[in-house]
């Protein structure tokens, strides 16, 4: 099979497949990349996640881009990406729709509620990895007083407090905190 | 109302911009798209993005893709989730193309090491502000049920680390029952 059509279906099956995003799916992208088809090594792939936590953009996203190139260029990244993409995005719209079209019925309402209620909790989850991650370094030892980084926690507090006093645009924030990571730790 | 050339440019910008600005993926999202489709064009409300959170996270995929769909759907319907998911994948794409030919060149640099240090406190600030308003709204409602669903998933998710997948369909079946229990003994 040509391997433009192969990367798109495996990556459309990672994306049907990869429910709740971020780092849970790493274990089914690794499957299906490193084990399955042997497009790229182990190493490579820590390296396209150490990568991912320092670009912007979805892991699912990076990961298929990167995989593409080594395998089949420009137009097996292209390939790579739309199949990862593509599945979620449709769900999403239907479902949307559907939940729309629904709204008089007693359970979507509710189940709404509930999955916003659920999905709080997982950001709060996220946001609690980040935040142990920003402040103690990704260093695997016990989180205690002495390991704390004390330039990223006044950074981490100074930014929390314009951000809720003024409202800064969150742009603002990156900008200004990634010139305060070149000042401090310079 | 059919969207304008300018709203489909508007999507087209904003979702480059917020996708080439959102390190990490995922949940740093919201706050960006809070800020430009709610609080800047008011294409929906606050409570309407977080019912397309909830979808995004739901569904299978990046939470970032599907939340750019869904917002510039909302905005401007299929044309504009086509421009908003299109324009959301563009930034990574590039870059991961840049960098993976200069990769170990890339991650041995000491001054892009330093701002990336820095602009992770920076998340974790956004993270925060988000979580903040997300969870007054919802405690707003005054629901026992709701409030719990928080710290329950929280604590599913982050200490005992059950499947994303499972957490989210056992929430479903709980709100199914609830409705269930309320219509069995009517008050």
């Amino acid at each position: 099979m040509n391997v433009v059509w192969k990367l798109l279906s495996t990556f459309l099956k990672i994306g049907l497949l990869s429910i709740g995003g971020g780092y849970a799916i790493i274990p089914l992208i690794q499957e299906q990349v490193v084990e399955k088809n042997g497009w790229i090594s182990e190493k490579m792939f820590t390296d396209i996640i150490t990568i991912s936590q320092m670009t912007p953009g979805p892991l699912a996203v990076n990961t298929s881009t990167f995989v593409g190139l080594q395998v089949g260029g420009i137009t097996g990244a292209l390939a790579a990406t739309i199949g990862c993409v593509l599945c979620g995005v449709m769900i999403s719209l239907t479902l949307y729709n559907f939940f729309q079209a629904h709204q008089k019925s007693v359970y979507v309402p509710e189940i709404l509620n509930g999955l916003k209620s659920a999905s709080s909790g997982l950001i709060i989850s996220a946001a609690f990895t980040i935040i142990l991650l920003a402040l103690y370094g990704d260093n695997t030892s016990e989180p205690n007083f002495l390991s704390l980084n004390r330039a990223a926690l006044f950074l981490f507090l100074t930014m929390l407090f314009m951000l809720r006093k003024w409202k800064l645009n969150p742009i603002v924030v990156m900008l200004l905190s990634g010139i305060a990571g070149f000042a401090f730790y310079q | 109302m059919k969207p304008s050339i300018k709203t489909y440019v508007w999507l087209l910008a904003v979702n480059l911009f917020i996708s080439a600005f959102t390190f990490g993926g995922g949940y740093v999202v919201v706050p960006m798209v809070r800020r430009f489709f709610v609080e800047k064009k008011q294409y929906f409300t606050e409570e309407e993005l977080i019912d397309m959170a909830a979808i995004a996270q739901s569904t299978p995929g990046a939470i970032a893709i599907n939340l750019s769909a869904l917002a510039g759907y909302k905005a401007a319907g299929i044309g504009g989730a086509f421009i908003s998911c299109s324009a959301a994948v563009i930034p990574p794409l590039v870059i991961l193309t840049f960098i993976s030919a200069f990769y170990k060149m890339f991650i041995s640099n000491a001054v892009i090491a330093a701002i990336l240090k820095g602009m992770e406190a920076g998340v974790a600030a956004l993270m925060v502000d988000l979580i903040t308003d997300m969870c007054s709204l919802i405690l707003k409602k005054k629901s026992f049920f709701l409030s719990a669903m928080i710290p329950l998933s929280f604590t599913a998710h982050f200490i005992l680390g059950i499947n994303v997948a499972f957490i989210l369909l056992f929430c479903c079946f709980l709100c199914i029952l609830q409705v269930f229990c309320k219509r069995g003994n009517p008050k």
